[in-house]
């Protein structure tokens, strides 16, 4: 009997992957190749920041994260200044563009009549749209003097705050010359928000708009005005959108160049005062002084873009963690 | 008992027609007059205090100062108005409201002043023919501004961004619609592995791209800046933007629409070129074309690849070759006001450019993928009739021999071609 157990055929799964002709192969392959070529290039920019940007480290050692000057041809370089001056630019930005595009956001999705809101909207991706030179030219010819006496004002009553000082600056001395507020990080941070403000602005949009009609129309039913709705619907379920459209903002702002290399004169050293004139930015820096570095300087200019890079990445990665979520509708 | 024949009496007293009342319809409206009351006078008084202590009592100048400290008086008064007739979660909620639209309004008019103030300066320049078919190599810095127009255009920039835009286009497109289709088509391990880079490659601030070719490209392969140079600088950037916005579109086909293509036997190549790609037509359009645009107004990669010239190079293998947005950041930096006005002509002409791709975009696509345009639609519709009307003509055409009156045959169906 038991010979006969033995014997029987077990029985298999069929293989149910279909066979590709010749064509559909080639296709899948091509495919792949296209994908291969996206990595190598991503890999080949990585390695050459990286091995590049190695050059100056090794030089600079671990002073290269405490050095606040930059001066590369003479070996003492380091990342704080820099990174500091980005780090400015982005909060001006931020804490312009976080209540801007929150309200615009706010705006699209819930007070704006039905017929404005597509042309809302188009206005908002025009002004993602709009190359930051045109911003850049905006806020060095138009804006620049409006926010002088914004600058003095901050001055004149903030001034003891360390951030708010300007050296050489006195209100009260009808010949002192508002340049000493002009090109400063203050200025090239406005211009920053408000090209930021429509990236943010949308992501909120979105997040804000997908909050679910029953909800809110028992906001409504229970008496809420529409601010409480808002409060009580609109925000929880958009908070997601909210913390992740600010780091993205935020990240687009860090990495920014061109319209704060028009607007900002760039200083080599620690330069915390964001109304005095004089700034820095990494990508700024790279733009203003790449065309006449010589070797080493440009090495140094990679380690500093590594470091915006992994800085911009992780934002970006961030960011793109609380959309998805808020998308799903999981809690944040 | 005279009671109870008086009752019906009265119950047969024909019931007076009470003329009903009128209904009014009731207002559902949320405006009343107060509000606009609240309004109007909170905005007359916060234009008089501004205007009364603005530059005597408190320290401040200019206009944008102006605008602030009324806006905040604006707010507040508002608030106290409001606060006067209504109970405090309707003065939350008008004040809210004054605020989010005031933000909306600035931020249009900033846009507005943005584009308007370009175009203000850019006017004197684009406005003659001469800046469209001269380059600067007759400029001089001494030239007036009229002398100077006359004398010298951007018509090297111009070459030199079209030539840049589609050699970029040409590089990414096809590498960035196909590693869309990839995402897709082949999910696994790898395509996560490509769509998290391509994530990542989005990060990348424009001026490292620009760096990385500046490196290799220049220093590394020893070739000098050109507008080829520039064209690989910007293709890194528009990359992952193409595929990104790509790969969005292509998720909005509709599976069925590709299993019913697989089920009736076509191959993967054959549903991709058949059914994929023509649904999500007009999505990819609009994909490649806001890629475009984003890449045609970036500066920073240009700045460092494309070198500087006077003269028109319509060669981009050799030779420097700066686009619109390079010129106009190096001529409005200059000092002479020939070059300056120049210079916002430049931005002026890339803005119009910039300006027409979005339009285009937005005619192309900014519908999901399978909705047709009206005029597809009526192409569509008039497919059908034709077909209908053919179908119809088949009818009449006697297919049953006239010699056999008894045999029936039924009509063939209708099959479409």
């Amino acid at each position: 009997m038991t010979t006969v157990i033995e014997t029987r055929v077990e029985d298999r799964p069929r293989k149910i992957v279909g066979e590709l002709d010749g064509a559909d192969k080639a296709y899948r392959f091509t495919l792949r190749l296209s994908g291969v070529f996206m990595l190598s290039v991503t890999g080949l920019v990585a390695l050459f920041l990286l091995f590049r940007g190695w050059q100056a480290l090794r030089v600079a050692g671990w002073s290269f994260f405490t050095t606040t000057v930059w001066q590369p041809d003479g070996h003492k370089f380091g990342i704080v200044g820099l990174l500091t001056g980005t780090a400015l630019i982005g909060l001006v930005a931020m804490v312009i563009a976080i209540p801007l595009s929150f309200g615009m956001a706010l705006y699209i999705s819930e007070y704006a009549p039905a017929r404005l809101k597509r042309p809302m909207i188009t206005v908002v991706d025009l002004a993602a749209a709009v190359p930051s030179i045109v911003y850049g030219l905006w806020g060095f010819w138009f804006l620049q003097e409006h926010v002088y006496p914004i600058s003095r004002w901050l001055f004149t009553y903030f001034g003891w705050v360390p951030l708010f000082h300007v050296d050489r600056a006195d209100p009260h001395d009808p010949y002192n010359s508002l340049t000493v507020y002009s090109a400063s990080t203050f200025i090239a941070g406005i211009v920053v928000a408000l090209m930021v403000t429509p990236v943010t602005s949308s992501i909120m949009r979105e997040a804000f708009s997908q909050a679910p009609l029953g909800e809110r129309e028992g906001a409504y039913a229970l008496g809420a005005t529409r601010w409480g709705m808002i409060r009580a619907v609109v925000l929880p379920y958009g908070k997601g959108g909210i913390i992740g459209g600010s780091m993205l903002g935020l990240g687009r702002a860090l990495g920014e160049t061109i319209a704060v290399f028009y607007i900002i004169s760039i200083t080599f050293v620690l330069q915390p005062n964001i109304l005095q004139a004089g700034g820095v930015s990494v990508s700024s820096l790279i733009a203003a002084t790449v065309g006449s570095a010589t070797p080493f300087t440009i090495s140094a200019l990679f380690a500093a873009a590594l470091a915006l890079f992994l800085v911009t990445m992780a934002l970006n990665f961030l960011a793109a963690t609380f959309i998805s979520r808020s998308r799903s509708g999981s809690e944040v | 008992m005279t009671a109870v024949v008086d009752a019906p009496v009265v119950a047969v007293d024909p019931p007076q027609l009470v003329e009903p009342e009128p209904q009014l319809r009731r207002r559902t409206s949320s405006f009343r007059p107060d509000d606009a009351y609240a309004f109007v006078g909170a905005l007359l008084a916060s234009l008089s205090v501004t205007t009364s202590t603005y530059t005597t009592l408190a320290p401040f100048s200019g206009p944008v100062g102006f605008v602030v400290i009324a806006w905040f008086a604006f707010v507040l008064l508002y608030a106290l108005l409001v606060s006067v007739s209504h109970p405090g979660q309707a003065v939350k909620d008008k004040v809210a409201a004054v605020v989010v639209q005031s933000i909306a309004a600035l931020l249009v008019v900033a846009l507005v002043t943005t584009v308007g103030y370009l175009f203000y300066r850019a006017w004197a320049a684009m406005t003659h023919l001469n800046f469209y078919t001269k380059d600067m190599g007759d400029a001089r810095p001494t030239d007036s501004v009229a002398n100077g127009l006359v004398r010298a255009g951007i018509l090297h920039g111009i070459v030199a961004t079209l030539e840049q835009i589609t050699i970029s286009t040409l590089i990414t497109v096809p590498v960035g619609l196909t590693c869309a289709v990839l995402l897709n088509e082949i999910p696994g391990r790898f395509s996560r592995i490509v769509r998290t880079v391509t994530e990542a490659m989005t990060a990348l601030p424009s001026i490292v791209a620009g760096l990385f070719i500046f490196t290799t490209y220049i220093l590394l392969l020893g070739r000098p800046k050109s507008g080829f140079a520039a064209a690989l600088a910007l293709s890194i950037m528009m990359l992952p933007i193409i595929i990104r916005a790509a790969d969005v579109v292509l998720r909005l086909v509709p599976g069925t629409l590709k299993e019913a293509s697989l089920a009736l036997g076509a191959g993967n190549l054959r549903t991709l070129w058949q059914v994929t790609l023509p649904t999500a037509r007009s999505g990819l359009a609009t994909a490649v074309i806001l890629g475009m645009a984003r890449g045609i107004g970036e500066t920073s990669p240009v700045l460092i690849t494309a070198g500087v010239a006077t003269h028109l190079n319509t060669n981009p293998f050799t030779g420097p070759q700066p686009s619109l947005p390079l010129l106009t950041l190096l001529l409005t930096r200059s000092s002479s006001n020939s070059y300056v006005a120049r210079g916002f002509g430049a931005g002026g002409t890339l803005l119009v450019v910039v300006l027409v791709l979005f339009i285009a975009a937005r005619i192309i696509g900014g519908r999901g993928a399978g909705n047709l345009s009206p005029r597809q639609q009526r192409r569509a519709a008039a497919a059908s009739r034709r077909d209908v009307a053919r179908w119809e003509q088949r009818q009449h055409v006697p297919t049953t021999p006239l010699d056999e009156p008894n045999v029936v045959v039924l009509d063939p169906p209708p099959t479409s071609s």
